[in-house]
């Protein structure tokens, strides 16, 4: 994606399946991309962070980020976006406790976490007071006719 | 950080995944996830020259309830089970078990088989599925034999998995109404692998009372019988944390630290069965 794609939103961390870094969509579930081979998503539908520019849940949660200063080098972001949207989606109520296990999966060495919990909470309590329901187990059913595809973004 | 180079097959079917695994021999390696052997890959702890992805094999999706056992195929989800998109005969016993392993990322790739056939005792399927009496049904050209999964695993990442075989499925017993379930693992950190892990299940109307200590460094803990445990008895309130001690010793736990935090983990999976 990176080199080949020019796709260079995601963002390569440890390598080996913990930080979180590199989480993309594949079939509208969040993925570790550095233990997932391409060859192995052969006929699949995968989502960068550049896929989700025009999605309405990640700009909702960008502006809540920027909003609770919930980064500050940046490099955890795009992970952390990907994976907070699938929390989005899931999640019946913005339970604090709640989110931070469902986003201990990614790692943030600047925030202190803090601001990132409180941008997710924030999205949440904001759709479920919209009368948005969560989707159990997200998945393939909840990007619907919103789908979106990763695009090569500089050619 | 990268894997040494492989070759990759995904087969469609079964036959053809026997074959390419007999012809790879030693040098072939089962993906059935990947998120335990991608890291592994990724840190070259393993070399394989070919990797046989078993995922989009459909016969190991499979999710049945026959008889008073459900058979999940190995290439269930972790998230399958969470999300109840597999029928569940254990009173919600292994959703929970499922959506506290690792991550959501790890549990939307990562398989009920890949976990078991790993065979880390530190992760969750192995002490969970012991505990809960299920077998692995094992699968080879010419035929297939099943066994307690406490028989499976013969020892940290070591199982009785022969050559030319492959583990097809998870047969787990479905239990009564009301039976007790109780587990607990103890993390350093949440969704990480654990430092010890307790189980237990009585289920009276079928004559069912197990106790596993997990995360041992070596194979499971397993009680089939669990009443030594709770001074000859099947009440939980009896729970003897002295005989929890001692069989941790005789299993060749020495460090005192060690024996506490999986006596611990025990006794609070013992007090959720309680129901206290």
């Amino acid at each position: 994606m990176r080199e080949g794609r020019d796709l260079t939103g995601t963002h390569l961390g440890c390598e080996h399946g913990v930080c979180g870094a590199c989480t993309i969509l594949v079939d509208d579930m969040p993925v570790r991309s550095c233990i997932t081979y391409a060859v192995a998503c052969d006929g699949a539908e995968v989502v960068t962070i550049e896929g989700l520019d025009d999605d309405e849940i990640t700009r909702e949660l960008r502006e809540a980020f920027k909003r609770e200063h919930a980064l500050q080098c940046g490099y955890c972001t795009p992970g952390m976006l990907v994976s907070a949207r699938d929390l989005v989606v899931r999640s019946v109520d913005a339970d604090e406790h709640d989110i931070r296990v469902a986003m201990s999966g990614n790692l943030c060495r600047c925030t202190g976490y803090v601001g990132i919990i409180k941008a997710i909470r924030s999205v949440i309590a904001a759709r479920r007071g919209r009368d948005i329901a969560a989707v159990a187990g997200g998945g393939p059913q909840y990007c619907g006719s919103r789908r979106v595809r990763s695009r090569q973004r500089r050619t | 950080m990268k894997p040494v180079n492989f070759a990759y097959q995904r087969p469609r079917h079964f036959g053809e995944a026997m074959g390419l695994l007999a012809d790879g021999g030693a040098h072939a390696k089962v993906l059935a996830g990947g998120q335990s052997l991608g890291p592994m890959l990724n840190l070259r702890l393993v070399q394989p020259e070919l990797i046989v992805d078993i995922t989009a094999l459909d016969e190991l999706k499979r999710a049945e309830k026959l008889g008073d056992h459900l058979v999940l195929g190995a290439c269930v989800t972790h998230a399958d089970i969470e999300d109840g998109r597999v029928p569940d005969v254990t009173n919600g016993a292994m959703p929970e078990v499922a959506a506290g392993i690792a991550y959501r990322a790890v549990r939307n790739r990562g398989t009920i088989g890949g976990s078991l056939i790993n065979a880390d005792p530190s992760a969750d399927w192995v002490s969970a599925l012991s505990a809960l009496g299920a077998e692995a049904i094992v699968r080879r050209a010419d035929g297939a034999r099943t066994l307690a999964v406490e028989d499976f695993v013969t020892g940290a990442l070591e199982t009785v998995l022969g050559a030319n075989e492959l583990l097809e499925a998870i047969r787990v017993p479905a239990q009564s109404a009301s039976a007790q379930w109780g587990y607990y693992k103890v993390c350093r950190k949440t969704g990480e692998y654990a430092q010890a892990i307790g189980a237990v299940l009585l289920d009276r109307p079928r004559n069912v009372f197990r106790a596993v200590i997990g995360a041992t460094e070596r194979k499971p803990l397993v009680l089939a019988d669990a009443r030594a445990l709770f001074g000859g008895s099947d009440d939980l309130a009896q729970f003897d944390r002295g005989a929890a001690d001692a069989m941790l010793q005789s299993i060749g736990m020495t460090d005192a630290l060690d024996r506490q935090i999986h006596t611990v983990a025990l006794a609070r999976a013992v007090r959720q069965a309680a129901g206290a």
